[in-house]
């Protein structure tokens, strides 16, 4: 029963979208992990714009400078601006990250969602997914990198080779966690009753995965986006640190860092601007990705 | 519950096969050739009669096959003989790698030693620290004590070995020389001041490792000891008059250990993937500064049998962890 003599104006209509935003306002660590990683972003793409040093400029006359004016972190070796070398290094890292991420995740949710919504399919697809989660990941990746790393440099260039590696060895070894969370809940929205009616109204099978199924499962799949990009930078910075990763020119972080342990006796500051980079946008990730998952679960939101 | 062992055991067999399979083939894609390390002067002849002699000159499958039977056949029973004095293996062709020219298990067991002795104590050190804080966390839920260890777990998580390592070499080691840098395997434990030498050696090691262990667990026992604390046999048993202690320490305690046995089971081949970097880090000479080491070598059959090894023990372990489970669980009947 409405009342209709109540003429107070009733608060505005608000969509799905707001209360999400209120909801994500409310997690002040995500907030500020959020803001965090879109300085991070910004920093390094835009930074080298307003930064006069290139990160290949070699100065060999201003090498192993602490910290200065000129060079708030320092000159390398070979008198090449560490900051410079820090902001091309977070480009090819957050690139790296998100690639790896947009590709593990695409996998995932294809897989997730295959498996989840045809019978036929889940079982076989269930097991292969089985099958990657008990690969050991490090060590295959290890493997990956030398086997294909000659052939794929010599293809395209050793820079954009090397990336294409990285982000393909990432991605298909990280998009299991994704693929096992959106089948199961694409195997409860089966049984929801407006997946029902769209069949009784015959609905394709195509339609119902792209109208009423993935927009759906977005939140679980825009948490393990979060998380994906956190893995996929740790595991970037492991394999540059390991001496596999990005050639020995070309900085990321995780090569910056293994560069600085060489020098850690004499210059044990060098080590600390990379890590903490690297440490940092990977936490403002994970707190983003906690703050996402409270403010998309309507169960919480409004608490 | 013994059906359902059976049935996991004989499930794990294709999986190892099909994993042992996907190392190898990967493998078969080497661009890399053994013989590259000969010098220029030796003629081809012989060098094909070397290749035929490192067994490369017959088809994937046979190769393949025969490393399957040299792995589950041949160095069983070469440990067992080493156990027992038998003489099965005698005679019988063993892996060998292309870089020592010895049998790859051999290097592996002298190895060994040193990444259980980090790997293993690290795993129970942060298994020890990461018990109280979860418990202590979650029966004083958002209290102070809970924010700072959500955040500490929260950094354990974010931050990268390969940071936290170099990190405390410059703070305990370069700055405050407490501890040394190096891992000194060669290093003998003969009496008290060599016991304290390798204790101070193994400090910054396994702290490294340590703390991802303890920020992983701890979450785990938190909301596991969060989904109990508010269930009706916590009533009842502070109805009964029952202490505080006993409460928590007892009843809920027992009842939230259950999964995280589990994810403890399921977490340690992570925690060797782990070493691979921390052992790089600290130069500590065990199986993941031999895997790193044969493939910079490129030294293919030790690459093969290190990284099955991983992959066995991540098959292994979620066997025991699906088993404990069950037998852990009463609820929990999987026939």
């Amino acid at each position: 029963m409405t009342d209709t003599t109540n003429t107070e104006p009733a608060a505005p209509p608000r969509s799905q979208w707001y209360d999400v935003w209120h909801q994500f306002k409310a997690h002040k660590g995500a907030l500020l992990g959020g803001i965090i990683f879109l300085i991070i972003v910004f920093g390094v793409f835009l930074g080298p714009l307003l930064w006069p040093y290139d990160a290949t400029y070699i100065d060999i006359r201003s090498r192993n400078q602490g910290p200065s004016l000129a060079h708030p972190f320092g000159t390398d070796q070979l008198g090449r601006d560490l900051l410079a070398r820090m902001m091309a290094g977070g480009q090819t890292s957050i690139a790296v990250g998100l690639t790896a991420m947009l590709l593990a995740l695409g996998l995932g949710s294809f897989v997730g969602i295959i498996a989840g919504f045809f019978k036929k399919l889940d079982g076989p697809l269930m097991r292969l997914t089985d099958l990657f989660l008990a690969l050991p990941i490090l060590p295959l990746l290890l493997v990956m990198m030398m086997l294909f790393r000659e052939p794929l440099s010599a293809a395209v260039g050793p820079e954009r080779g090397i990336f294409i590696l990285i982000v393909i060895a990432i991605g298909i070894t990280s998009w299991m966690p994704t693929a096992r969370i959106v089948r199961g809940d694409v195997l409860a929205l089966k049984e929801r009753e407006f997946v029902l009616a769209a069949r009784s109204i015959g609905t394709s099978n195509k339609n119902m995965i792209t109208r009423h199924i993935l927009p759906n499962v977005l939140s679980p799949i825009m948490v393990s986006a979060t998380l994906g990009i956190a893995n996929a930078i740790i595991t970037e910075s492991a394999l540059s640190f390991l001496g596999l990763g990005f050639p020995p020119d070309f900085p990321t972080w995780g090569r910056l860092l293994n560069d600085a342990v060489q020098y850690l006796q004499d210059y044990p500051e060098r080590v600390f601007w990379p890590g903490l980079a690297i440490s940092l946008t990977v936490l403002s990730v994970n707190y983003l990705g906690d703050g996402l998952r409270d403010a998309l679960d309507p169960r919480i939101r409004g608490r | 519950m013994l059906t359902f062992t059976i049935r996991r055991l004989i499930l794990a067999i294709p999986t190892l096969l099909f994993i042992s399979l996907v190392i190898f083939l990967l493998l078969e894609l080497a661009p890399g050739d053994p013989m590259a390390q000969v010098p220029l002067t030796v003629p081809p002849e012989v060098k094909e009669k070397m290749r035929l002699a490192l067994g490369l000159g017959e088809p994937g499958y046979i190769r393949f096959y025969k490393w399957l039977v040299q792995f589950f056949w041949v160095e069983p029973q070469v440990l067992f003989d080493h156990m027992f004095g038998t003489t099965f293996s005698e005679g019988k062709l063993r892996i060998i790698s292309w870089q020592h020219r010895g049998p790859v298990m051999d290097v592996v067991v002298e190895r060994l030693p040193q990444t259980l002795w980090v790997v293993g104590m690290s795993y129970i050190v942060g298994i020890l620290i990461a018990l109280p804080i979860g418990i202590y966390s979650a029966y004083k839920q958002y209290s102070i004590f809970d924010q700072a260890g959500t955040f500490i777990t929260m950094i354990g998580y974010s931050i990268p070995p390969f940071f936290t390592g170099p990190l405390v070499i410059v703070l305990f080691s370069v700055n405050l020389g407490w501890f040394p840098f190096i891992y000194d395997t060669t290093h003998e434990v003969v009496d008290w001041d060599s016991f304290v030498y390798q204790l101070r050696q193994m400090i910054m090691p396994v702290m490294v490792l340590a703390l991802q262990t303890t920020a992983q667990i701890s979450r785990y026992m938190r909301a596991s000891m969060l989904d109990n604390l508010n269930q009706d046999y916590v009533r009842t048993a502070r109805a009964k008059g029952l202490s505080e202690r006993v409460v928590v320490m007892v009843h809920v305690l027992r009842n939230s250990m259950i999964p995280v046995v589990t994810v403890i089971a399921l977490g340690l081949p992570a925690i060797f993937g782990g070493a691979i970097i921390t052992e790089q880090v600290f130069s500590v000479n065990g199986i993941g500064a031999q895997l790193i080491g044969a493939i910079q070598a490129n030294d293919l059959p030790t690459v093969q049998t290190l990284t099955f090894m991983f992959a066995f023990l991540i098959v292994f372990f979620n066997l025991i962890a699906d088993v404990l489970y069950g037998i852990l669980d009463p609820r929990i009947r999987y026939d």
